[in-house]
């Protein structure tokens, strides 16, 4: 590692905890000023919050959980979830420094939640779609057997009931504590999208900061239309791997939102709070 | 060939068996009762070794740099194999081959990842790492062989899809993505086969199949043990304990259901006798072809379909 790479990761590290941290304290402690992790600017937990935990200064979009992005983006108490009793096991008894087990119950008390995706059934602007919405703060938004399984049921849902099926990707890909049975979800969810798509159904990804590794080589991307969130990092393998495998430096802007648009690889990117109008819109379009 | 760490003890008692032999030619002393002895404890040992071995151990057989790769075999299992180039947008991607192969008598559609075994072979085949195109291209020749009827099977042996910038730009994620789901919408028998390294994605984009079968010591995983050991033990040397975490051999997956059958490797691992390797896959091939040749399209989708669908574990509370 030279001493620039020494650095360079450093600041990374820093810029991701600097992030968590203005977001635990934008979320925990009322009142309190938050510091934008890219800009520096000084915000308050409210003005944060009311802009859609989206910067006002410099648009750095703050990554959000699955909670504050379906209040954002369906109509108010619309959301029905669905397949909330499908919980995680420990089909490997997987123990690396510290065993599955603990590893849940520490996502759990951290995040209040079940699992790394929020299914269900709700509007949009007064469209019904089936949704998947994942929660990066449950380890890291991974995909074991409870995703796979939820994101599998909730397509179902969409084909028994004829609705189009709208998945929010922010995940690090599959969950290696469940290995290759994870690795099958990425199969499974996959074959349901395959009978989706003979139905002739409307599936819209909608990927977020950050998805990457299984998600985006499988459910992530088999959308009619992808959509990205501005600024958002995306890929199939992470920036570190390809830089040790190429021993090169990446462009700073590789691998986000508006890179991919560049290569063809989504469709649109949009802000935060054009999101929703689009999505209707889109909808309408479908005569959904 | 090669000797790995593991087999050192099994080298030296051959050599000590070498040893005895040319003793008694030298000397005219009758020593074959002891030699017969010495192979017989050898060949046992030999057998117990490779029966036991540990998922790390399988790791090395698996990636053994002289390890019959797919081109070895089209020339092993195939009576013919006419092979087709090309992903029709600019580029053939040497880390998978696929065309038409003639496997005693049956027609079927063989696709593979390539790895090389000379540093000049492996910058041509990538090691084994497919770009999109390479999927685009094994989906081209999905196509072929859904149009024609054919069944259609895979080899895998990849450490994965390649992470480059260029295959970033193209659409890594994507290419694998699209084959999970159109290899569930096709009419004709897929096989699959794990024949070395089954890491992750880049080896699932061809294993969406009615069978999958995995080489005695193949190993499949949704990330390589490394990989898993610098990520969650923070640091790359612990692979062995993520090998053993991880599940990856074929008698865990079999037991996992996850994998529906294991082909028997050469005493010694494939490396060591290619005829006898190409005869069990191709018996192998042979045979589950016909337990799928009753099958119409339907239930063919159909069985394709559910076997994926029941994969996982969770509770439902």
């Amino acid at each position: 590692m030279t001493i620039q790479e020494w650095f360079d990761k450093r600041k990374e590290a820093q810029i991701e905890r600097r992030a968590r941290e203005a977001r635990m304290e934008a979320e925990t402690v009322p009142g309190l000023w938050v510091k934008c992790v890219h800009c520096d600017a000084q915000l308050t937990k409210k003005e944060l919050e009311e802009n859609m935990m989206v910067c006002p200064l410099c648009e750095y979009h703050f990554r959000i959980n699955a909670k504050t992005r379906i209040a954002q983006l369906f109509d108010k108490d619309s959301f029905q979830e669905l397949n909330k009793n499908i919980l995680p096991t420990d089909p490997l008894e997987f123990v690396d420094t510290v065993s599955y087990k603990d590893r849940l119950e520490q996502a759990h008390n951290k995040t209040n939640l079940d699992e790394a995706v929020i299914t269900g059934i709700g509007t949009i602007e007064g469209h019904k779609v089936a949704a998947a919405v994942m929660d990066f703060d449950f380890m890291g938004g991974s995909m074991g057997s409870v995703v796979g399984e939820k994101v599998t049921r909730i397509i179902e849902e969409g084909i028994k009931q004829k609705l189009p099926v709208i998945a929010i990707t922010s995940s690090g890909g599959a969950r290696m504590q469940e290995s290759a049975l994870s690795l099958m979800q990425m199969a499974k969810t996959s074959c349901a999208l395959a009978r989706l798509d003979e139905a002739g159904l409307l599936y819209i990804n909608v990927l977020t900061e950050p998805t990457f590794g299984g998600i985006t080589a499988s459910f992530g991307t088999l959308g009619d239309i992808i959509i990205a969130e501005q600024g958002a990092r995306i890929g199939f393998a992470g920036r570190r791997v390809i830089e040790q495998t190429i021993r090169q430096k990446l462009p700073s802007d590789f691998q986000t939102a508006e890179y991919l648009l560049k290569f063809g690889q989504v469709d649109m990117v949009f802000k935060r709070s054009e999101l929703r109008d689009n999505l209707a819109k889109i909808l309408e379009m479908h005569g959904v | 060939m090669s000797v790995l760490e593991f087999e050192k003890p099994l080298v030296e008692i051959e050599n000590k068996i070498q040893e005895l032999k040319k003793i008694s030619a030298e000397s005219g002393m009758d020593l074959d009762k002891e030699i017969e002895t010495f192979e017989q404890q050898a060949n046992d040992y030999k057998k117990e070794l490779y029966s036991n071995l540990k998922p790390s151990q399988k790791l090395q057989i698996a990636r053994h740099q002289e390890r019959p790769n797919f081109l070895d075999y089209t020339k092993l299992i195939c009576d013919d194999f006419v092979e087709m180039h090309g992903d029709r947008t600019g580029m053939d991607d040497r880390a998978i081959i696929g065309g038409l192969a003639n496997i005693g008598g049956q027609k079927v559609m063989l696709i593979g990842t390539q790895k090389g075994k000379s540093t000049k072979e492996n910058l041509e085949y990538n090691f084994g790492m497919p770009q999109p195109q390479g999927y685009r291209k094994a989906l081209r020749l999905f196509y072929h062989a859904n149009k024609f009827n054919m069944p259609i099977v895979t080899l895998i042996d990849t450490p994965g899809a390649y992470p480059g910038i260029s295959a970033e730009e193209t659409g890594q994620g994507i290419a694998i993505a699209v084959n999970l789901r159109e290899m569930a919408k096709l009419n004709v028998p897929i096989i699959a086969i794990i024949t070395g390294e089954g890491c992750s994605g880049g080896a699932l984009g061809l294993g969406v199949a009615n069978k999958v079968l995995m080489l005695e010591h193949s190993y499949y995983t949704v990330i390589s043990p490394e990989g898993c050991a610098s990520i969650l033990w923070r640091d790359a040397s612990k692979f062995a304990d993520a090998a053993e975490a991880l599940k990856i051999t074929a008698d865990d997956l079999i037991k996992l259901n996850i994998v529906d059958g294991m082909i028997k490797e050469p005493v010694g691992g494939a490396h060591t006798n290619y005829e006898e390797m190409g005869e069990n896959m191709k018996k192998a091939i042979l045979d589950t072809l016909s337990e799928l040749a009753g099958m119409s399209k339907e239930e063919l989708r159909n069985q394709r379909y559910d076997n994926f669908r029941r994969m996982g574990a969770f509770i439902e509370g």
